[in-house]
């Protein structure tokens, strides 16, 4: 696989993840939350939050980010950035909704 | 006809071609002899306007936008309901129905789109229609003279103006949408729910999250919808509107590129380059479009090459609007949420308006407007042309009315209202009397002004404009109200949304959010939350939970630990239990390899670090032995504590076990603002600890004194007094009044101490002590609430509610790469 051609794995349908809500994809001891916002965009995250590992896939979804149900912090879906006066990052990944389908990068499974 | 004149044949007589040749025909009036075929039988006519036509606002004859005399004056030939059936490329000409063969120099395929009609069982039975051209308008009508109900399937732009129609034509209409908003492809959720409410106002029912399963029917004609959850919608009619298709059978016969649709470059010719597409047939760079102002653009395109020219399409966005009388709605790009992008909201909620910029890098990318579109256009403009809109953001979201010379200032519109404006609508206060009593009496604060003029005393929803008021006639020397808002998408306080709720009858987030002028689009993890409380406080019976809009503890049932593994705690009521109940604890700990149990603070057994996905299993085997959710996680009812009282106790007045018991029994479930914790002690020697409870019960020979506002956590504080009853019955009246009016009152997240501190004890007192019939209320509210709260969330979930909540979406080991 070259740079520019990403391999996608289909991991279910779009309609599986509740509007505001996330579910995970497991690989081996990974996890990977894979968030629905209430316009039908979707975004993939490691499952730990930066600040100290939280499950980010149990939060409450809101405005582009997520609140990590452990401390609070607040995380954006779309570039795993900690917001406001925290910093920090969760890895991110490519994932989309086509024709109902989720696709997520294999990238995420190396 | 010269000699010189081109043969220029257009395939299908729409909207589209209809400008085209009206710009050709500006250009060269007599470079082409032109020849028109159309598979429906009659003129050129607005197809947006068959909506109106279906209403009864308006008649065919009212729409037709070329009528014969336009064909005879520009020398051109149309052939009415004469469909083309093939291209001969070879030989440059086209065959019709009726079997006429013509040459062309130059052809225009405009041939549109075509409904897509979804392939369930019972779409060929009689009295099943598309909508899209004026014979199935007819059709529709005539049903309609005979009354009865019609289902529309699908919730776009065209399935909403189809069941508007339909239901000024007098029919009973329901509107089935697969997606949980309408419109979601032009709509963001908080205009969606708006608009679903305007539909319901005028009697058009909605399901959304509708998968239609089957037509029914009989004897050939149609007989109801049914859903695939079972239900069945019975009705005559069903009008069949969930998307188009591109039209292009044609070119694929003849071997044109096709895509989607009809692939065109930016001259507009297809893959011959003496063929060109145009309309909603067309495929443009990967896009196909469906409103008709990016096809006016193709048009005169397409016109000036016709002529010679060089010009080029270059792909269009769209703006959309329906066309319902009575309902405004514009909107234009994307809003979908996303961090790098700002929201600017405005919400009137008396005026029924609602408006929304999505922001990207000072470039407005996104405009929703409901219940006032006149700037549709202008935010349009700006969007399409990428103007930097920082200089003017300010007052951007106001419209094109308050930009430009000296009017950059937010408080220049209330500033620019006449003296006798009326400011609060409840109270009939004018912005003259208001002004006058702030210099006058010298007034500060908003609650000064509320005081003596009595604006936006009433439903509050002006105190912004008042505040405004203020600086304008204080200046400088006006300080904003110390008022602490929710958070930071309102600037109302907790008990100004709670009494608006109520006055206003609001009951769902979305309506709340409106009403109340929220400043952002979709609430955030603070006000969310506590609106879904107060919601299900105050309609039990009417309000559907919103389970994303709750902490995970109460979407899953369970206690999040650090590592991300759960805790759970049954029920032991009254702190009791039993061999049968250890038996079954002991077992699901074995099976399912729990690590840690303990005893709680609170009289009952927790057990720690279960893997999300055992829980349903675990609860499974503990409802076996009757153990239901303790709630543990909940802003509810937790714990009541006892002591063994007179069943064993030397020192026992009263049954104090029985009486938690009962106590529990009866109250759990029950949603409240914050924790509450209770517990009953045989005496008062208190081995229960009831003095430091939200509320206790301390048993006495003489009966039971009534505890509330304890506190023994982050804060230490000894019980209040309520009083003394006599019976059982009594102590639990008081109890559950005192609770409810807890749950009525209280702001999310305040403990009971802090509420009752807040509004006085002795408040606390009147209400539930000495007046029999408040307290009987407040009881008989609590009883109506329980019927929909008493419901065990883990046996809810063993049944399998929520089951995506406990599963993965997927495990590597299970996915296929496409
Ligand atoms: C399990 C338990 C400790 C124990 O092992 O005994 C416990 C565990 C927690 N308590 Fe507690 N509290 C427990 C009894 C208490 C008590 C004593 C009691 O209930 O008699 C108190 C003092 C009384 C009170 O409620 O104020 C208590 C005062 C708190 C507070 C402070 C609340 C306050 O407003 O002052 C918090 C924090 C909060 O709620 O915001 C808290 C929060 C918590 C949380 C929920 C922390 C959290 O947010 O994750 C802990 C959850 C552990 C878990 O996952 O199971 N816990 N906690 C007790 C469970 C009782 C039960 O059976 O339900
Ligand atoms: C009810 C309704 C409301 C709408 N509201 C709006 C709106 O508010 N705003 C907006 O922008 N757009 C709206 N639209 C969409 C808009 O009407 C279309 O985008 C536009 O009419 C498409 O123009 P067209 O010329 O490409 O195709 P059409 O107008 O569909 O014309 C195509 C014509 O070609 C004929 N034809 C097809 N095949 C052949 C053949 N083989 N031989 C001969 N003739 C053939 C068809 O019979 C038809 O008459 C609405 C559409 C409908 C149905
Ligand atoms: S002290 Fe009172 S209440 Fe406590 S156990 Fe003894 S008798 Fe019962
Ligand atoms: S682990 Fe996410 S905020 Fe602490």
């Amino acid at each position: 696989m070259n740079g520019e051609s990403i391999v996608w794995i289909d991991i279910g349908a779009l309609s599986d993840i509740p509007p505001s809500g996330a579910r995970c994809v497991e690989i081996d001891d990974r996890t990977i939350a894979v968030f629905r916002d209430r316009d039908d965009r979707v975004y993939a995250l490691e499952d730990k939050c930066p600040h100290s590992q939280g499950p980010l896939s149990q939060g409450i979804v809101h405005d582009g980010c997520v609140t990590c149900p452990l401390h609070n912090w607040v995380i954006s879906l779309a570039s795993g950035k900690a917001q406001g006066a925290d910093s920090g990052s969760t890895q991110t990944f490519r994932v989309e909704a086509k024709d109902g389908r989720l696709l997520l990068e294999a990238g995420a499974f190396s | 006809m010269s000699d010189q004149q081109k043969q220029l044949v257009v395939i299908g007589n729409g909207m589209a071609p209809g400008r085209m040749l009206e710009e050709l025909f500006e250009r060269e009036p007599a470079s082409y002899s032109v020849t028109i075929f159309n598979a429906e039988p009659r003129v050129n006519y607005n197809r947006l306007m068959l909506s109106p036509v279906l209403s009864g606002e308006k008649t065919y004859a009212d729409i037709i936008t070329h009528d014969d005399d336009w064909y005879a004056a520009n020398g051109v030939t149309l052939h009415k309901g004469d469909a083309i059936e093939a291209i001969d490329r070879d030989r440059r000409c086209v065959v019709s129905r009726s079997g006429i063969e013509l040459n062309y120099d130059k052809l225009v395929v405009a041939t549109g789109s075509s409904p897509i009609v979804i392939p369930i069982p019972g779409v060929d039975l009689n009295g099943v229609y598309t909508y899209r051209d004026l014979d199935d308008v007819q059709r529709m009508v005539d049903v309609c003279a005979g009354g009865g109900s019609a289902v529309v399937i699908g919730g776009g732009l065209l399935g909403l103006e189809a069941a508007a129609g339909l239901r000024e034509r007098g029919m009973t209409v329901t509107v089935l949408h697969l997606m949980p908003t309408l419109m979601e492809r032009q709509l963001d959720p908080a205009a969606a729910d708006i608009l679903k409410r305007a539909f319901e106002d005028r009697g058009v029912n909605i399901i959304t999250e509708a998968n239609s399963r089957e037509i029914t029917g009989s004897q050939g004609q149609v007989a109801g919808v049914l859903l695939d959850n079972g239900t069945e919608i019975p009705c005559e009619m069903v009008v069949m509107a969930v998307g188009i298709r591109p039209s292009k059978r044609l070119a694929d016969d003849c071997g044109i590129a096709t895509e989607r649709g009809i692939v065109v470059g930016d001259n507009m010719t297809t893959s011959d380059p003496d063929i060109y597409a145009l309309g909603e047939c067309v495929e443009h760079r990967g896009a196909c479009y469906g409103l008709v102002a990016p096809l006016y653009e193709m048009a005169k395109v397409i016109a000036e090459n016709l002529t010679g020219a060089c010009a080029s399409f270059t792909g269009a966005v769209n703006a959309t609007k329906l066309k319902v009388t009575g309902i405004d709605l514009y909107s234009a790009g994307d809003f979908a949420d996303g961090e790098d992008r700002e929201e600017i909201v405005l919400r009137d909620a008396t005026a029924g308006v609602y408006k929304r910029l999505v922001i990207k890098n000072d470039v407005i990318i996104g405009v929703v407007l409901y219940g006032d579109t006149t700037d549709g256009p202008w935010f349009f403009d700006l969007l399409k042309k990428g103007t930097d809109v920082s200089e003017m953001r300010e007052t951007l979201i106001f419209g094109q009315a308050y930009q430009g010379d000296g009017a950059a200032d937010p408080l220049s519109a209330v500033a620019a209202l006449p003296d006798d404006a009326e400011i609060c609508g409840c109270n009939g206060i004018c912005k003259s009397k208001i002004t006058g009593k702030i210099t006058e009496l010298g007034l500060s604060s908003v609650d000064d002004v509320r005081a003596h003029t009595k604006a936006s005393a009433s439903c509050g929803t002006c105190t912004g404009l008042v505040e405004q008021l203020l600086a304008l006639t204080l200046g400088d020397s006006f300080e904003p109200s110390a008022a602490t808002p929710m958070c930071s998408c309102t600037s109302l306080e907790h008990g100004d949304v709670r009494r608006l709720i109520k006055a206003k009858e609001l009951k769902s987030i979305p309506e709340v959010m409106q009403a109340l002028e929220w400043k952002t689009s979709a609430g955030c993890a603070k006000c969310r939350p506590a609106l879904n409380y107060y919601l299900i406080a105050d309609w039990p019976d009417e309000y559907a939970d919103d389970y994303q809009s709750r902490f995970i503890n109460e979407r899953a049932h369970a206690n999040i630990q650090k590592d991300g593994t759960y805790s759970i705690v049954p029920r032991m009521w009254g702190g009791q239990t039993s061999a049968k109940e250890l038996r079954a604890i002991a077992d699901a700990v074995e099976k399912y390899d729990i690590p840690t149990v303990k005893v709680t603070g609170g009289q009952r057994i927790d057990m720690l670090g279960i893997k999300k996905e055992d829980l349903p299993s675990v609860w499974a085997d503990l409802g076996e032995a009757g153990f239901v959710s303790g709630h543990a996680y909940a802003k509810g009812l937790r714990t009541v504590k006892t002591c063994v009282g007179t069943d064993w106790c030397r020192f026992g007045t009263q049954d104090s076990t029985g009486l938690g018991v009962r106590i529990e029994k009866f109250m759990w479930g029950s949603w409240t603002p914050a924790k509450v914790k209770m517990a009953v002690s045989g005496c008062p020697r208190n081995c229960a600890e009831a003095t430091c409870k939200d509320v206790g019960v301390i048993c006495v020979d003489s009966g039971f004194e009534i505890h509330f506002a304890g506190a023994a956590g982050l804060d230490i504080k000894g019980t209040e007094v309520l009083g003394l009853v006599e019976t059982e019955e009594q102590a639990i009246e008081h109890i559950v009044a005192i609770v409810q009016m807890y749950r009525e009152q209280g702001y999310y997240l305040e403990r009971i101490y802090k509420w009752a501190r807040r509004i006085g004890y002795d408040e606390v007192r009147q209400q539930v002590l000495h007046d029999a019939e408040k307290r009987k209320a407040y009881y008989d509210r609590f009883v109506l609430s329980q019927r929909y709260a008493q419901v065990d969330p883990w046996q809810e979930r063993v049944r399998g509610k929520h089951e995506y909540e406990f599963a993965p979406l997927a495990k590597l080991d299970q996915v296929v790469a496409i």
